[in-house]
């Protein structure tokens, strides 16, 4: 589904990512973990087609087409879902407003009939039960006085709404007590199928006790370093960071 | 501006002006002598050259003569869904014959009995584009709202312009408002053509006590058009007045707001927004007087800015100093989505007195990038965000449009706007 060859990306000259390799097949759920700042969330943005990244080589291939060449919107269309790490806020645009006129844009990109107000409405209660978000959030400006968790439930609940087929979840996990942690999780877990994906950038394992990962990887200083299973993930939980560091900071060559 | 051209624009319309009102249109004559078209650095129309623009635009220095209105022309202008009395004018000239009578209102022509004091509100010597008015008004209203009378449906004064070759059109209104009385008027421009002319437009507001009036502007003629208004209001104790002032285009618009809060308890909103592209320049002065204690101003403006728009906000708050326990608020807030585009805003603050809540600001700034993405990583197109955004921005101030069909009308045209130019 997704193939990542190569990636390097900069942000205004400075390399951040420098030669990622990463194959996401359907089905699968793949946990990217890593230091603070070794670019896990540029990853994240440059697969949703942030601007202000120079992707200065490399290629990625999603469902066939070449992504990179395709404008945000039409990534987010073609079933790309990035969960923020750090969701904005916009005054005077709620969640239901700009959501129906997201869904039907991808849903005429996709062939598909607009929903009207009522169907809009009906899809809408559905998925706010998955994920256990009230309605009266939902009409108030994005994220405007949000807790944290309210901020990342809504992450989940847009992503619902939009039926991705490969997510990306950026630190979704971050700042959620355990009650949230489960409620998102499910969330996930219950959109995940045969014919999607989902990437989990994560800190911790504990999430991973909810999502389990097929595949984990190790995010430093703009490469993938390590590769694993779920165990991995268990001893770099109980081991840190530090073992990883120095084995490749040892054998750096550049 | 050379003298002559100055004396030659004002001549023109010195001579064709009615013969009404003649002892109160010769010192408006006087007034205007007395201070000229503003000077190129004049202080108050700094960043308006409004003398250069007239003078360079205006071919023919006459008044514009009413032109035929059908009833089609005032059934298509009107807004779906209004409910309420329309009162036509055609360059100024008040049309009965198409006009629609309200329980508890009454409206007779200026000339009908020359007894409004007009000019008593508006004054001749405080600016010359209200002298200029003064002397060369044309035959417009005079508009009386009974005592004690609530009227719930908004009264929509519908202004139709057409002029050839750059002429002026001048209207006037005067209106009256009993105590404990109530009112929503709705002033409404509207192009016929798109030949070029300049409106001169003075409305007085003489409130009385314990009343609530409101007057809502909407200006959205062609990019040729010239316009100066002067709406100046008297607010009495216990009463709330506000205005609010939407501009979508012109070629140079200058507004001048200004409130006389003259009785405590009393309150003044002034609210605005401007959409400006094209070369579209647009000035809001506004001027609240402060003249009692315990009385209450607010004020947001919002712009935005597209292309090579100038944008100009000037906010003075005036506090006198027996006017203690007053609260003024004051915002401005501007997004500038070009390079070309200008904004100059200015709040202008005068306190005497030293028990008063008094906060203002003013925000020049982009349009939030970062939000655009977010919204086009769900899937919604780059236009398509950034008109969200924009439209966002501006409802704050379109939320306060409590006439359902006039607020419907704007968004529509804003988002209409929003969608293709901006
Ligand atoms: N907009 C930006 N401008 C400058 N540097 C940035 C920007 N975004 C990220 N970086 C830098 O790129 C590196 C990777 O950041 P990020 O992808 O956020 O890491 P992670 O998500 O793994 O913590 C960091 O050193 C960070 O400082
Ligand atoms: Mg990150």
């Amino acid at each position: 589904m997704l193939s990542i060859k190569n990636l390097h990306a900069s942000i205004e000259g400075t390399p951040i990512l420098r030669g990622i390799n990463l194959e996401v097949k359907a089905g699968e759920v793949h946990a990217i973990m890593g230091p603070n700042g070794s670019g896990k969330s540029t990853l994240a943005s440059v697969l949703a087609g942030r601007e202000e990244y120079d992707v200065t080589e490399g290629e990625v291939i999603f469902q066939g087409k070449e992504l990179l060449e395709l404008s945000p919107e039409d990534r987010a269309r073609e079933g790309v879902f990035l969960a923020f790490q750090y969701p904005i806020e916009i005054p005077g645009v709620s969640t239901t407003n700009f959501l129906r006129t997201a869904l039907n844009q991808v849903r005429e990109y996709r062939g598909l009939e607009p929903l009207d107000a009522v169907k809009f409405l009906s899809l809408m209660k559905e998925k706010m039960a998955l994920v256990e978000i009230d309605q009266k959030l939902l009409s108030r400006s994005l994220n405007e006085g949000f807790s944290g968790g309210e901020k990342k439930r809504n992450e989940i609940f847009q992503m619902a709404m939009l039926e991705p087929v490969l997510s990306i979840l950026d630190e979704t996990d971050s700042g959620l007590d355990i009650d949230a942690l489960r409620i998102v999780s499910n969330g996930v877990n219950k959109l995940k199928s045969e014919k999607t994906a989902t990437i989990v950038v994560t800190h911790y394992q504990r999430l991973l006790d909810y999502i389990v990962p097929d595949f984990v990887h190790v995010l430093y200083k703009g490469r993938i370093v390590k590769s694993g299973t779920k165990e991995l993930a268990l001893e770099l939980e109980e081991k840190g960071y530090d073992w990883i560091k120095e084995e490749v900071d040892s054998t750096a060559t550049v | 501006m050379s003298t002559l051209t100055q004396q030659e624009f004002v001549l023109g319309l010195f001579e064709a002006a009615p013969a009404t009102y003649s002892s109160l249109r010769q010192l408006g004559k006087e007034n205007f002598y007395a201070q000229g078209l503003p000077a190129l650095k004049a202080e108050e129309y700094k960043f308006t050259p409004i003398s250069k623009k007239l003078e360079t635009s205006l071919t023919d220095f006459s008044p514009a003569k009413p032109v035929k209105i059908s009833a089609e022309q005032v059934k298509s202008a009107v807004f779906a869904g209004f409910e309420g009395a329309v009162l036509v004018f055609s360059n100024g000239q008040y049309l009965p014959e198409h006009s629609t009578s309200v329980d508890g209102i009454s409206v007779r022509l200026l000339s009908e009995n020359e007894t409004t004091p007009l000019g008593s509100i508006a004054k001749a010597d405080k600016d010359p584009f209200v002298a200029l008015n003064q002397a060369t008004f044309s035959d417009g209203l005079h508009i009386t709202i009974e005592k004690n009378k609530e009227v719930d449906s908004p009264i929509l004064l519908l202004q139709f312009h057409q002029a050839q070759g750059g002429q002026v059109i001048s209207p006037r209104i005067w209106i009256e408002a009993g105590d404990f009385s109530k009112a929503t008027f709705i002033d409404y421009h509207i192009s016929l053509d798109d030949a070029p002319y300049f409106v001169n437009k003075v409305v007085e507001i003489k409130g009385g006590i314990n009343t609530v009036l409101t007057y809502h502007s909407l200006q959205q003629e062609h990019n040729q058009v010239i316009e100066v208004s002067n709406l100046v209001t008297d607010i009495q104790k216990d009463s709330q007045f506000t205005s609010t002032q939407i501009t979508l285009s012109g070629d140079m618009v200058r507004n001048n707001l200004t409130l006389n809060l003259l009785g405590s308890n009393s309150v003044g909103n002034m609210y605005g927004i401007y959409l400006l592209n094209g070369k579209t320049h647009v000035d809001n002065h506004t001027n609240v007087d402060h003249t009692i204690p315990h009385a209450e101003s607010n004020e947001l403006y919002k712009g935005i800015l597209a292309d090579q728009s100038r944008g100009v906000f000037n906010g003075k708050i005036f506090v006198r100093q027996i006017a203690q326990k007053t609260n003024a608020f004051q915002q401005n807030n501007n997004i500038i989505l070009s390079e070309d585009a200008i904004i100059n805003t200015k709040p202008q603050l005068e306190i005497w007195a030293d028990d008063v809540k008094c906060s203002h600001g003013c925000t020049v700034g982009q349009l939030d990038e970062e939000a655009q993405f977010y919204l086009q990583a769900r899937g919604i197109d780059k236009t398509t965000a950034k008109g969200l955004l924009l439209y966002a921005f501006a409802g704050e101030v379109l939320d306060k449009i409590e006439v359902d069909s006039l607020r419907n009308f704007i968004v529509a045209q804003i988002q209409e706007r929003l969608g293709s130019k901006f």
